[in-house]
């Protein structure tokens, strides 16, 4: 929280040395020690198994680059010729695309947590927000990344994703050849998106440094959106919360190695297996797991622009989420009525990522004379727009919320414990 | 504490299930063909390649697919690698591997003769590519009727059905041409095959390799082996074996370093988790 009074002494010369003018172990002695709500949950731990993601995919990465080719000639094999001869790389690589879906996996676990938490609410909003940029640029940087091995899926993903420049009325198709460097998906393509792949990482890493500060300005939520109020709220950081993420992470960790060691290829293409050939289109184009509700919020309607708004409008309405949900109670544990929904919305999300796989005119849902992978996604794209637009702001201003627990000291131990501790 | 964990499995299952089923759907095509699935020796996490089926693949490979299908991304000295078909505990540099060395004497490669500048052929060595079957794409297409044959490195990773696939797709040939099905000059029906015609011919007679009755292992030691009949059935699923193979070579090692990070995590898990009882043990929450 703001404000905590530091601890921190420099017990030798060079540090009270350093203190006085970069108190850069004072700042990590804080954080250390800041004051965290008891009772936050195994939701909470997928803060630091992104931080771990991150620095994973720049490691792998720089080491990546350092044997790969962005030409269109020599691209597709030079990562053949990672997997086979250099030493490890047959580790690395897999590494580096496995890790880009986990990384996607741990956000999608923390950004529904929020949600459900009501972690986006006053005074959090900025701390939500720049979450979001984070997030923006994360797919921004999976996009690119997933052009650069050259194959088949990466040739035509891009050509997909760049066309949506190209729907923008009056300067779309010189926007559009302005960003790929000519006139097609080309070499000139090829290597400003892996310039870029290598420039956005660390774009996250440096807006990560201003969400991890803001969170240490306004402090955790917690499940219950109690605000700590006595010192018996919260704990140390370390060790109640160091050893609970570790052990997080190691639990994450090994979802991750058996992805990498047992199913490298299941969250890919097989397509992607065969260089890009630009004269020939690919029977169905569909990006990464992660992209596929996005995808089939674009699909949901006949015209091209207004499916590009609409999958754009996706990702801002998360942005104005703040001051769309009205109710002033932030965890949706005293909200049963909003808590229905959500699970609802959670539902269509699946949903949504299922359409986004299928091939639109392809029968989904056997009722009646069958509902297509479209009818389904137009359901679940209304539902999506629906929760944030309309649930939410009507919610907060007409459900009525259970009683809130005084702090949270007393739900975690009862009100006799704490008169009795009183 | 249960629920939240309860809630965390049912959570990532519950993602499990929907990546397997969107990644299954995005992989199957809408063929009405079953193909039949075959239990490979590299299947499951502990699955190795079968070395004798790898051998003999290769032999089908050069006697057969090599007529058309090239092998862009492997050189011969990949055959002696680690976890490779003619690997040997005496030859760790597999360019000094003799089964290596003279599989890559048997195939001719063109160089540039560097007193002349002349362009030259010579007998392959082990640190080179396998070479191109032809010079160009139009060349492969002029003999081949208008189709272009595929590289096979990466033809087991590069199909939806994987290994399983290619083995169907080299099985189901001479089956009956279905009514609706227009097949030009050229073309013949496969199944397997995304819209049920392919432009190659069955590629495999029954008896059309002669497979040896031996087995090199480990040591480079030559074993006495029965020999399998070299029926379709047999050749395809062993040149399968090879390709699969050829399409992840380091699946042994990747699969082998899995196990111990695996042990190594679980370890850590557990001891992690009483590390966190025993910070928390006195604190409720």
């Amino acid at each position: 929280m703001a404000g905590h009074p530091s601890t921190y002494e420099p017990k030798y010369a060079a540090t009270r040395w350093l203190d006085q003018r970069l108190p850069i172990i004072r700042m990590s002695a804080d954080f250390m020690v800041f004051p965290s709500p008891r009772n936050l949950n195994y939701w909470w731990t997928f803060g630091g198994i992104l931080a771990l993601c991150l620095v994973a995919q720049i490691i792998t990465g720089i080491i990546l680059a350092m044997h790969y080719v962005p030409h269109v000639d020599l691209a597709f094999d030079s990562v053949q010729r990672i997997r086979r001869d250099v030493p490890f790389g047959w580790l690395l690589q897999p590494m580096h695309a496995v890790g880009a879906s986990m990384f996607f996996l741990a956000v999608y676990v923390h950004m529904f947590r929020g949600l459900y938490y009501g972690s986006y609410k006053a005074p959090r909003e900025l701390l939500w927000i720049i979450g979001c940029v984070i997030y923006l640029t994360m797919m921004a940087t999976a996009f690119l990344g997933y052009t650069l091995p050259w194959g088949q899926m990466s040739f035509w993903g891009a050509t997909v994703i760049t066309g949506f420049f190209g729907a923008v009325p009056v300067v779309g198709v010189s926007l559009q050849e302005w960003l790929l460097g000519g006139y097609s998906v080309d070499n000139a393509t090829l290597n400003r998106f892996f310039a870029l792949h290598y420039l956005l990482p660390f774009v996250i890493a440096a807006i990560v440094g201003l969400h991890v500060w803001a969170l240490h300005h306004v402090g955790q939520n917690n499940p219950i959106g109690v605000t700590p109020k006595t010192k018996s709220d919260t704990l140390s950081f370390h060790p109640f919360y160091t050893v609970k993420d570790a052990f997080a992470v190691a639990m994450f960790l090994m979802i991750f190695a058996y992805f990498l060691f047992y199913q490298p290829d299941a969250l890919g293409h097989s397509d992607n297996y065969i260089p890009a050939d630009p004269l020939k289109t690919p029977a169905h184009i569909v990006p990464e797991w992660y992209f596929l509700p996005f995808y089939a919020i674009l699909r949901a309607v006949p015209d091209k622009l207004a499916g590009i708004l609409l999958m754009f409008g996706a990702i801002v309405v998360l942005f104005v989420l703040p001051w769309l949900d009205t109710s002033k109670v932030r965890s949706m544990r005293f909200r049963p009525v909003a808590r229905g929904f959500f699970f609802i919305f959670l539902f269509f999300c699946f949903v949504l990522g299922w359409c986004g796989a299928g091939n639109p005119d392809d029968i989904a849902v056997p009722i009646g004379k069958g509902l297509s992978f479209y009818r389904v996604s137009q359901i679940a794209t209304i539902y999506y727009f629906a929760f944030f637009l309309i649930i939410l702001p009507v919610l907060g201003l007409t459900e009525k919320a259970k009683t809130l627990p005084d702090s949270i000291t007393k739900s975690v131990l009862g009100d006799t414990a704490v008169a009795a501790a009183e | 504490m249960k629920s939240i964990f309860t809630k965390l499995a049912l959570g990532l299952s519950a993602f499990a299930v929907v990546t397997t089923a969107g990644v299954a759907y995005a992989a199957g095509g809408k063929n009405e063909h079953k193909m039949e699935h075959v239990h490979w020796h590299f299947d499951g996490p502990r699955g190795t390649f079968d070395r004798a089926a790898v051998q003999r693949g290769y032999q089908v490979y050069r006697e057969v697919c090599a007529a058309c299908h090239s092998l862009d991304h492997l050189s011969f000295r990949h055959l002696g690698d680690k976890n490779g078909p003619y690997y040997s505990d005496d030859y760790k540099n597999p360019s000094d591997n003799p089964y290596v060395k003279s599989f890559a004497a048997d195939w001719t490669i063109e160089d540039i003769d560097s007193e002349t500048g002349d362009v030259t052929e010579r007998p392959g060595v082990p640190a080179d590519k396998f070479p191109p079957i032809f010079p160009n794409d139009a060349a492969a297409r002029a003999s081949n009727g208008g189709a272009l044959p595929p590289d096979l490195s990466l033809i087991v990773a590069a199909r939806g059905g994987g290994a399983d696939y290619v083995y169907n797709l080299l099985v189901s040939y001479g089956l009956e041409v279905p009514k609706d099905l227009k097949l030009t000059a050229g073309l013949h029906y496969n199944p397997v095959m995304d819209g049920g015609a392919i432009a190659m011919a069955a590629p495999l007679l029954d008896g059309q390799v002669e497979y040896a009755p031996t087995e090199i292992n480990d040591h480079g030691e030559v074993k006495i082996v029965p020999a399998p009949a070299a029926t379709v059935e047999q050749m395809s699923k062993d040149v399968t074996e090879f390709l699969a193979w050829s399409s992840d070579p380091k699946m042994e090692q990747r699969k082998s370093l899995g196990f111990a990070v695996m042990l190594y995590l679980l370890i850590l898990s557990v001891l992690l988790y009483f590390s966190y009882k025993a910070v928390w043990r006195d604190v409720e929450h």
